[in-house]
Formats: C-alpha cells, sequence, structure tokens
C-alpha cells in the first residue's frame, strides 16, 4: 500500500504510452473534460484500460465478474475482457508460471493487470503495471467463510475498492449501498444493484439518511397510522435492526428529511408544526432538547444538507414564494441565496445534496416544466445541467464527490439511476417501480 | 322510530293470535242434527269485531307514527346533511401557495357556525398537493395548508383542541391527469369529522 503513489504514476505513463499508438481514438473534439450533456467519451484517454485474470477455485469466476463489474461501473477503468479458454496464453512466453504475458497486454491496452488466487482467508491480489512489466502492488483481502453471502459480496467490492486506488489513488465506491424509498418501505441495494434488502423500520418510514460510518440510517416516520402514533425522528442501528426514536411526536406536527452531520453528532431535520416548518438540529444522544435553525415565519424550510466540514448548511426554502436553495452557517446564522441566478417567480429549485468534496451542491431544478439534476459551485459560479431526458429529482452524491444516485423516469417510470458526472453515463440501479427519496452511503468498512 | 314500528308489528301480531283463539274455544257442536247459525250477534262475533276495530286502529297508529318519525327524520337529516356539506367543503388554493383565497375563506366561514352549534364536533382537516413539485417539499406544504386553515378556524373562535392537521402531499389526488384543470383540484385541504358527527344539528 506504501508504494501505490508510485504505482498510479507509472499506469498513467504506461497509459498514454500504450494507448496512442496501438487504437485509434474515438473522435472527441466536442468533449471538454468535466460535466457535458452531449460528449463523446474517449476511454482510452480518460479510463485505465485494465485486465482481471481468470481465477482459479470454487468462487473464482464469481470474485472476477464481481470485481470486473465494480471497475466498470467506477468509470475509471475501462476493463478489458480476455478470454479465459487458453490460460497459457496471458502467461509469460518460455517464462515461469507466475510471470505474465505482458506484451500481449501492451497490444490490447491494458496499462494494469490484476492477479486474484484464492487463498484460506480470502483474496491474495497482485497488481501488474504492464509497462515497466513487473508487480507494483500485493495485498491479502479476507473474505467471509459464506461465499456469495451479502458479506462476502461486500468483502469483494471492498477489495476491487482498494485495487482501484493502487491504480487511481482514488478508493472506489463499489462498497457502498444506496438507501431508499419504495411505498412506505426503506430499501437498502448494494451500489452495484445487487443484495436488495427491506429494512425493518418502523410503520410508514420515510426520508433515509446514512449516518457517517454507514452504521445507522436516520429517517422520519408518517404520523398517520393504525397505530394513531404521530411523526417521529427515528434512528435504526443496521446491525441490530433496532430502532430509537430521537424526536418525539408533537400534537399536529410532520417530520421530514433528517441527516447526519458529518461527525455523526447530530441530526439536522425539518420540523412542519402548526406554527411553521423550520430547521432543527438534534443531538443524536438525545441529551439536549432541539433548537431551532431557521425563521420561516409560516414559509416552508425543508431538505437540509451539510458541507463536509460541518460549518454551513444549505436547504430549501419557499420564504420569497418560490422554493429556492438557501445556504447559512450551521447555527442559522449568515443566510444567503445559493440558487440567486436567473431569478424569477417561476424557479423550483429543491432537494440540494453538498458534494463531498464540499465544492458543489447538486439540486433539481423545474426547466421546461420538468425537473432536471444540476450542480452548482457553492463559491459562485455557473450552474450545470446534467440530465435532460424523462424528469429527473432527488440527487444524492456518491462518497467518491463524481457519482450520483438520482430518481428517473428516463425509462418511463420512476427508477433510480447512477449517474457519472463526468462521462454523463447513466446506469439503472433499481428494477422495480415506484423508487424514490434515494441516500448514497459513504464507504462501508463492516459488512 | 323502527324500535316504535317493532312495537306496533307486536300488539298486532299479539291480537290477531288471541282472536284465533276465541275461535278455536268455542263450544263443540251439539250432538244434534244441523242446525242453522243463530241469526244475529252472538258473544264471538261481537268480539271478533271488537278486536278487529282495536286491530285496524292499532294499525292505523303505527302508520301515523311510522309516517311522523320519517318526516321528523327526513327533516333532522337535511338540517345534518347540510351541517355535514359545509363541514366537509373542501377549500383549494393556488400553485405552491398556502394563503387563502376570498372563496376560500368563504367556504371556512360557513363551517363556524356549523362547529359552534355542535360542540362536540372534531375535524382532521388534511393538506394536499398537486404532482408537481418535490416529495418532500410538497408534504411540508400540505402541512402549511392544513395549518393555515387550522388558523382561520381558531382565529374564528373555533377550540384548538377540536382540530387536527395532516398532511398528505401529492400522494392522493382526486383528479387524475398532468394538466391545470387536475392541478387546481388537487391542491386543495379536506375534512374530516373524527367525532360528534352523528347527529349533527343545524346552526
Amino acid at each position: 500500500m506504501t508504494r501505490s503513489h508510485s504505482a498510479r504514476l507509472l499506469v498513467v505513463a504506461s497509459l498514454v504510452a500504450a494507448a496512442t499508438p496501438t487504437r485509434a481514438r474515438a473522435q472527441d473534439t466536442t468533449f471538454v473534460r468535466g460535466i457535458t450533456l452531449v460528449g463523446n467519451y474517449d476511454p482510452l484517454r480518460d479510463k485505465v484500460g485494465i485486465v482481471v485474470l481468470p481465477i482459479s477455485g470454487a468462487f473464482g469466476d464469481s470474485v472476477r465478474t464481481i470485481i470486473q463489474r465494480d471497475f466498470d461501473f467506477s468509470d475509471r477503468f475501462s476493463v478489458i475482457p480476455v478470454d479465459s479458454a487458453d490460460p497459457s496464453a496471458l502467461r509469460a512466453q518460455g517464462g515461469a508460471g507466475s510471470g505474465v504475458n505482458y506484451p500481449l497486454f501492451t497490444r490490447l491496452a491494458a496499462a494494469a493487470v490484476v492477479q486474484i488466487t484464492p487463498v484460506a482467508t480470502g483474496l491474495h491480489v497482485a497488481l501488474h503495471d504492464v509497462a515497466s512489466a513487473r508487480v507494483v502492488n500485493v495485498g491479502d483481502f479476507a473474505l467471509p467463510a459464506a461465499a456469495l453471502s451479502r458479506d462476502w459480496r461486500m468483502a469483494v467490492h471492498r477489495t476491487s475498492d482498494e485495487i482501484e486506488r493502487w491504480v487511481t489513488g482514488q478508493r472506489g465506491i463499489a462498497g457502498t449501498r444506496i438507501a431508499y424509498m419504495r411505498g412506505q418501505s426503506i430499501r437498502i441495494i448494494d451500489s452495484d444493484g445487487a443484495d436488495e434488502i427491506t429494512v425493518p423500520t418502523e410503520e410508514n418510514g420515510g426520508s433515509p439518511a446514512w449516518n457517517p460510518s454507514g452504521t445507522m440510517l436516520a429517517y422520519t416516520t408518517y404520523g398517520v397510522s393504525s397505530t394513531n402514533v404521530g411523526s417521529h425522528v427515528v434512528l435504526i442501528d443496521l446491525s441490530t435492526g433496532r430502532s430509537r426514536t430521537l424526536v418525539h411526536p408533537g400534537r399536529n406536527t410532520l417530520f421530514l428529511t433528517p441527516v447526519f452531520s458529518p461527525d455523526g453528532n447530530s441530526v439536522i431535520y425539518s420540523r412542519e408544526g402548526e406554527n411553521g416548518s423550520d430547521l432543527f438540529s438534534v443531538n443524536v444522544s438525545g441529551t439536549e432538547p432541539p433548537h431551532q435553525l431557521t425563521a420561516g415565519r409560516g414559509t416552508v424550510n425543508t431538505n437540509p444538507t451539510m458541507s463536509p466540514d460541518g460549518r454551513r448548511v444549505a436547504f430549501v426554502s419557499g420564504r420569497l414564494g418560490r422554493p429556492e436553495l438557501y445556504i447559512m452557517d450551521s447555527d442559522g446564522t449568515n443566510l444567503n441565496v445559493l440558487t440567486d441566478y436567473d431569478f424569477s417567480e417561476k424557479n423550483y429549485r429543491s432537494d440540494p445534496d453538498w458534494s463531498p468534496d464540499g465544492r458543489l451542491v447538486a439540486y433539481q431544478e423545474r426547466i421546461n416544466d420538468r425537473f432536471q439534476i444540476r450542480t452548482i459551485p457553492v463559491k459562485g459560479g455557473t450552474p450545470k445541467q446534467l440530465t435532460n431526458i424523462g424528469e429527473n429529482e432527488q440527487p444524492s452524491w456518491a462518497p467518491d464527490a463524481r457519482h450520483l444516485v438520482l430518481t428517473s423516469t428516463r425509462s418511463g417510470v420512476r427508477q433510480l439511476w447512477v449517474l457519472d458526472t463526468e462521462s454523463s453515463r447513466f446506469r439503472q440501479l433499481t428494477k422495480s417501480a415506484g423508487s424514490r427519496l434515494s441516500s448514497w452511503s459513504p464507504r462501508l468498512a463492516q459488512p | 322510530m323502527t324500535r316504535t314500528r317493532r312495537i306496533a308489528g307486536l300488539t298486532m301480531a299479539v291480537l290477531s293470535v288471541a282472536a284465533a283463539d276465541a275461535c278455536h274455544k268455542a263450544p263443540p257442536p251439539a250432538p244434534t242434527p244441523v242446525q242453522p247459525p243463530a241469526p244475529g250477534p252472538n258473544a264471538d262475533s261481537i268480539r271478533r269485531a271488537q278486536d278487529e276495530a282495536a286491530r285496524r286502529a292499532a294499525e292505523e297508529a303505527a302508520r301515523r307514527r311510522a309516517a311522523d318519525s320519517a318526516a321528523a327524520a327526513a327533516r333532522n337529516s337535511a338540517a345534518a346533511g347540510s351541517a355535514r356539506a359545509a363541514l366537509t367543503a373542501v377549500v383549494h388554493f393556488d400553485y405552491d401557495q398556502s394563503d387563502l383565497r376570498a372563496e376560500d375563506r368563504a367556504i371556512l366561514d360557513a363551517k363556524v357556525p356549523v362547529l359552534q352549534a355542535n360542540a362536540d364536533v372534531k375535524i382532521r382537516v388534511a393538506g394536499h398537493t398537486d404532482e408537481r413539485g418535490s416529495d418532500e417539499y410538497n408534504l411540508a406544504l400540505g402541512q402549511r395548508r392544513a395549518a393555515t386553515v387550522k388558523r382561520y378556524l381558531v382565529d374564528h373562535g373555533i377550540a384548538d383542541a377540536r382540530i387536527e392537521t395532516i398532511s398528505y402531499g401529492e400522494e392522493r389526488p382526486v383528479a387524475q391527469g398532468s394538466d391545470e384543470t387536475a392541478y387546481a383540484q388537487n391542491r386543495r385541504a379536506e375534512f374530516e369529522i373524527t367525532a360528534g358527527g352523528q347527529n349533527l344539528r343545524a346552526p
């Protein structure tokens, strides 16, 4: 792991060397690096060509399939499929059995080759740099005994993420999950669309949000139920499945949109009561009463999102007649309009989510009568539009600050899709209609 | 009133059984050859006639009572119906607004005397939005609409404790369709009588 930095430099250097002479590049004259609606993405220029060698053992094919898909979904790799029918072709010609055929992978425009060997505790991984024709990183990764289980797949995802860090310098996001709503139930699905589960919430749960360590969700309950219990803010421990009420019901009160502070010590949420709809903050330990952050005076104030340093809060407010995004210090002072461009009576901007690198806020804006996803730089600048097919809502950032999960009707019905904001590539995450209100987890250290 | 009618019916049944018994208990005919019945009234026929008159009177009384109570019920239910209609009349809102328009204030004004005349009535105000807009913002907006309606009624003298508020956001449209006609119908507050709705009195 200490060698990952030099490995990255080597791989990038080899990528340029390998790609240019061996392959015709896609025509990409209109592509501008960064966010663009329509662009020609050049995988050879923008992605690292990578080969995952066939893996022996009972579950070798499954491990290889998962890791190749993780690399593909990372949008940082171009996975080069190699045929496993004749494994000897992949080995160095006339060399020792463990050597790989570097000239072959150079011809295939591969910059990196991943060689995985099953060991008693899990996986042994070697990363080959094709240009320098040597192993640049090795590591052992533990796998749970129950092969193909949910925890086992998550451990394989974490292996993918660490290999991605070796190659690119940035840890991947395969070892993450997405919480969302379908109907009145909260679900969690792995970032690759596998292993969906229903969270055992209290009745009519909604608006799920992860804590910074990925061990808990905050959610609110909708106050109309057969048991006639009012709306409240709840924390659920995902390892035990146990829910604990954080904010107790008030008469004629609805709680919405809880989020954790980046230190995990408090939850900010909106409280829709008889005297207004305002943001409140409460200590997770429940030792102090909630305190009010906004003074909406009867207007709607909801959907808070905190900056990664915990010092600022962006939220949506209808205080000027239409939903706009506002930004303030986390104690409620220094209030400003964030979406101050094209100010108009017809604006509708909502559902903000602050990027984990702190630079951008993603949100939805009504454009030509449909919501589309935009991002705006927090420090000022022009907003960028990321979607234009169907209606696109409720963006939530992945921990890499590059991918977003969002609700889109681009296939006809509301589904969750993952958008790579660099390449504009979309992939469908959920397969059942009516999925919405997603929240992308942090990188998950534990199963 | 159903009870009254049932008692009248029962009385009639008892009377007819008594009449039938009277016939059966007549002395057996004499063993003499056939004799024509004595002309003129006898004890049995007098009793039969009296019974018949009583039966008719009871029937008539029952009919009259039923008619009276039906008329009363019709009067009451008309009053209750108009009281109920006033209480449950829906108010509507402009796009993305929770302010009350003049015509909607008039609808709320009509609820005030009904609520005052029926002190045991409690209501629940449910705020709704059209399908446009953010899911969560719409839940908040629905709650604002319900709260605005409640505040108006409380300001006009209705006890706070009698009015509950909830929001359904955009989840329960009354009109399907994605046009302004449907949107306008769906931006509303509905009223549900949650207690004391059995015997509504007109104000």
